[in-house]
């Protein structure tokens, strides 16, 4: 099989029971990406496939022939942060960090999505709907924390967002 | 290597952190491991990797009681890839241990006490194939009776052993003072069975080597880890070394150690080589800890002002034949509302269903509950503020053991909290409010949680190039352990965060209290204050003058007109030992955290869906260590109690006892979308009968009257008491007001 991940060109043979998330976790030890369920109930495990945020748990590996990957360590290291990584510290979006990694690649999918002007469950209008709080937590509730720092992490997305998008963040006000 | 000592005898007057100069003692500073963790770098037990690691994965008893006659392995052992199955009834643990403990847990697994409890382990070259031939591994036993509800069998509960609290408490005539009350409340409660389900499962690397086993665990506890593992082992405590440097969340379930940790280290010795296992979210529901579903029993007398003059807090809860850990739901009961008379009574009923234990706050999480919701109800029956009321019954001291408070600040918490929420223009018909489709409500609730303060040491050394380093086996398990004995080292020794190093979770450190029970910062932070302490010794005996007369900051000690980098001052470097144990003051006051919470729900008329809407509280704790730090543990408490009142119930199956709902799609945990912005504020407060630092605990201090809070104003929005806990939709519809 060929990925690539985080830039990088990797080959492997896989089992065809391995999951995306085992695969990178326990074999081309990138640990950044949690186990939390193993099942698509938590979201620890989240990456970026192709730019979509995806649980990398439900999918296997032999699906993503040729995919382009990206998870946490893809997105920054600690010398060097991406915004949201940084926002989450600043805000304390995390205690045990067991969730964070998936938190993050999900906002970094979940503000794309809202880029494009993709509407959620809270959306008052289908059409470009304004970003409010609310909007990052019906969107994020995929990614659950039971150190329960969802008002940080919320307090981190907004920052990072406003900053991307002053004029939307104004309307949303 | 000089060790300074504390045992807390006496009050600590004076802290010298309230001397320091330095300035990052109490600032909301980043989490110093912050950086690791957002980037993924942070490596959990799981996340070692080591040549020639093998895979294990647990094979559990798929029936809740009964004689194991044989293991039939061939069919897993014929699987290509697998290395062995590993068999040994006798050493596996039967359960994990409890927090604290020093003893092997319940060892030997033929009598098969639980649904789901581990039998036997698969090693295998990669984890498909060792989950794969699990499934092939044939369990053969002679079913045996067991005992599996709970209602139909609290006839024959009995009467624990002492745990966290003598299980029976009686003064004065309860009975007389119900009777000749002016108001009373009697009522039960029921809190369903609830799991920790911390973000991490539960796991284990397991390596032998000529110095014996090191074991990579995510446990909370590591020194006294350390040594149930070794006695179930059978080896010798310094053969057995723990590693758990970051750990994904515990809350209590990873206290001590599960099944998963005998079973890979037996396995790692059998195959000769390094073996991993990580358990299945469903095998950390069915096999490490739950905590016990409660019944409770809660009565209040007062006279015709409001005052006490009578509590009855009677409780059962579950747990595994011969295993006596209660769910103490009496803790807060003991000291935070007067009332001469009283009874607190704690009784078990044996039952084969998976280990109770400890969940954040065992005890206030769900007894507070009840008494919270007593007092909301008996406020009403009197018809005056439900924070008059409990401003009435503040005692000027501890009503069962007569002793003073450390300090005592409920009253403080309730106005300053009911100030900040806005109790004043509450709705004050219940039922009375609504908007469009939604009922809303307001609740308040009061919380505590006992101080506690354990054995704790830590080594801190001071190099050359002038950086510190802490070095202890206590954890980080999202605390925020690093940070604040940075911060404490910081402080004493006069040293920018920057320049500090933490190590934790490693038993070849100083052993540590290990983190549990809220007792984490005070008592491994005073081992960092004390080895700081010393180091001060040594860099004033340094520069010739006193300790008293030195000043440390940026990295300079500073006496008379002459400042020398601190570098300067330690030849090749200085290390010394701090060492904290409690004393005399734990007896001679009673010590606590205290606070209150509001807020607001709104209750669909129609659906009888509640959401949480805004939410103040208001907490004092001691020293507060770290603003931001702390106030994330508060929130992390706080939304456990969300999830308590609303959602969290792990269902058991009449017939054997299992957990139906053992993931996290049926059990529900609360997420982004369940919660408001959450304001909280902590008011300024020093202890000097708890530790050197001054400050209580505040981990559990969150959870305690949360979900109380919420059942309060659900009942505030549609005059209905749910008593059932969670307060599902279900139990609303019946009574909502007519649409
Ligand atoms: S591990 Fe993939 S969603 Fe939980
Ligand atoms: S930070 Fe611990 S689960 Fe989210």
């Amino acid at each position: 099989m060929h990925f690539t991940i985080n830039g990088q060109p990797h080959q492997a043979e896989v089992d065809i029971r391995t999951t995306l998330l085992d695969l990178l976790r326990e074999h081309l030890s990138l640990t950044g990406s949690k186990k939390g369920c193993d099942h698509g109930q938590c979201g620890a495990c989240t990456v970026l496939v192709n730019g979509r945020r995806i649980n990398s748990c439900l999918t296997l590996a032999v699906m993503h022939q040729d995919d382009e990957i990206v998870t946490i360590e893809g997105l920054g290291t600690p010398e060097k942060l991406h915004p949201l990584q940084a926002a989450f510290v600043k805000h304390d979006g995390f205690q045990c960090g067991y969730c964070t990694p998936g938190q993050i690649c999900s906002a970094v999918g979940m503000l794309d999505e809202v880029e494009k002007g993709w509407p959620s469950h809270v959306s008052a209008t289908l059409d470009d709907p304004d970003f409010t709080d609310d909007e990052i937590r019906e969107r994020m509730s995929g990614n659950l924390c039971r150190c329960s720092a969802y008002p940080n992490i919320v307090d981190a997305i907004r920052e990072v967002a406003d900053a991307k998008q002053p004029a939307q963040a104004e309307a949303a006000e | 290597m000089t060790t300074n000592a504390l045992r807390m005898d006496k009050p600590v007057e004076q802290s010298l952190l309230d001397s320091g100069v330095q300035g990052i003692i109490g600032k909301g500073i980043e989490r110093i491991d912050g950086p690791l963790k957002v980037a993924g770098q942070a490596t959990y037990s799981a996340e070692y990797d080591f040549p020639n690691l093998a895979y294990g994965f647990l094979v559990r008893a798929t029936f809740p009681a009964g004689k194991i006659s044989s293991i039939d392995a061939e069919g897993a052992k014929a699987m290509p890839g697998v290395v062995d199955v590993v068999v040994d009834l006798k050493t596996f643990i039967r359960n994990a241990q409890q927090g604290g403990e020093t003893e092997a847990p319940t060892q030997g697994v033929k009598d098969v006490a639980y649904f789901g409890e581990p039998v036997a382990i698969v090693v295998a070259e990669s984890y498909e194939i060792a989950r794969d031939a699990a499934q092939l591994v044939a369990v053969r036993y002679e079913p045996a009776e067991g005992v599996f509800t709970f209602d139909d069998h609290v006839d024959d509960a009995i009467k624990p052993p002492p745990g966290s609290m003598p299980p029976y408490h009686s003064q004065g005539d309860l009975d007389a003072a119900m009777a000749d009350a002016a108001f009373t409340i009697d009522n039960v409660w029921r809190t369903p069975s609830q799991n920790s389900a911390a973000m991490e499962p539960h796991a284990s690397i397991a390596l032998w080597d000529d110095d014996g086993l090191t074991l990579y665990g995510s446990l909370q506890m590591p020194s006294s880890d350390k040594q149930q593992l070794a006695k179930s082992l059978g080896e010798r405590q310094s053969k057995v070394r723990i590693v758990a440097r970051y750990i994904g969340g515990g809350f209590g379930s990873k206290l001590g150690i599960s099944p998963d940790t005998v079973a890979t280290a037996i396995a790692a010795k059998a195959v000769g080589r390094p073996v991993k296992t990580v358990m299945t979210r469903q095998q950390v529901f069915d096999a490490t800890v739950r905590r016990s579903n409660t019944q409770q029993r809660f009565r209040l007398a007062a006279d015709a002002d409001g005052k006490l003059t009578g509590i009855g807090h009677e409780t059962l809860c579950s747990n595994l034949p011969g295993e006596g850990y209660f769910e103490p739901a009496g803790q807060a009961t003991q000291f935070l509302y007067g009332g001469e008379n009283r009874i607190i009574k704690h009784d078990l009923v044996e039952l084969n269903r998976t280990l109770s234990g400890s969940m954040r706050a065992p005890g206030e999480a769900v007894g507070l509950l009840a008494q919270e919701n007593a007092m909301d109800e008996l406020a009403e029956q009197i018809g005056i503020d439900p924070i008059e009321l409990r401003r009435i019954n503040d005692p000027a001291q501890d009503p069962q053991k007569d002793i003073p408070y450390s300090t005592r600040s409920l009253t403080r918490c309730l106005d300053a909290g009911a100030k900040a929420f806005g109790w004043e223009q509450r709705n004050r018909t219940p039922g009375a409010k609504r908007e469009g489709d939604w009922l809303i409500g307001h609740g308040m609730a009061a919380t505590t949680r006992t101080n506690m303060l354990q054995p704790s040491e830590a080594a801190v050394s001071i190099g050359p190039d002038g950086r510190a380093l802490v070095e202890t086996d206590m954890t980080d398990i999202g605390t925020g352990t690093y940070t604040i004995l940075a911060q404490i080292a910081g402080e004493m020794l006069g040293l920018p965060i920057e320049r500090v190093a933490v190590h934790l979770g490693d038993t070849k450190s100083p052993p540590g209290a290990g983190s549990g029970g809220s007792w984490g910062a005070g008592s491994s932070g005073s081992s960092v204050y004390l080895a700081a302490q010393a180091l001060r010794e040594k860099l004033a005996k340094a520069m010739g003058v006193e300790a008293d007369d030195l000043t440390l900051k940026d990295g300079h000690a500073i006496a008379g007109n002459r400042r020398v980098a601190i570098g300067e001052l330690v030849g090749d470097g200085i290390t010394a030992t701090g060492s904290i144990e409690p004393g005399k003051q734990e007896k001679e006051t009673t010590q606590a955290s205290y606070g209150a919470h509001f807020c607001e729900v709104k209750v669909h008329a129609v659906t009888g869906e509640v959401r949480v809407t805004r939410w103040h509280s208001t907490f004092e704790a001691g020293r507060i260590l770290n603003q931001q730090t702390a106030r994330s543990q508060c929130i992390g408490g706080i939304v456990f109690g969300i999830g308590t009142a609303l959602t969290e119930e792990a269902v058991h199956d009449d017939r054997d006892g299992r957990i139906v709902n053992h993931d996290l799609v049926e059990y529900h945990v609360p997420v982004h979308a369940d919660i408001p912005h959450m304001d909280i504020v902590f008011l300024d407060e020093r202890d000097p009968h708890a530790n050197p630092l001054h400050a209580k605990g505040i981990g559990e201090l969150g959870i305690g009257g949360a979900g109380a809070a919420v059942t309060n104003a659900i009942y505030n929005a549609t005059g209905v008491r749910v008593r059932d806990y969670p307060a599902t939709l279900d139990k609303l519809l019946e009574g909502l007001p007519a649409v």
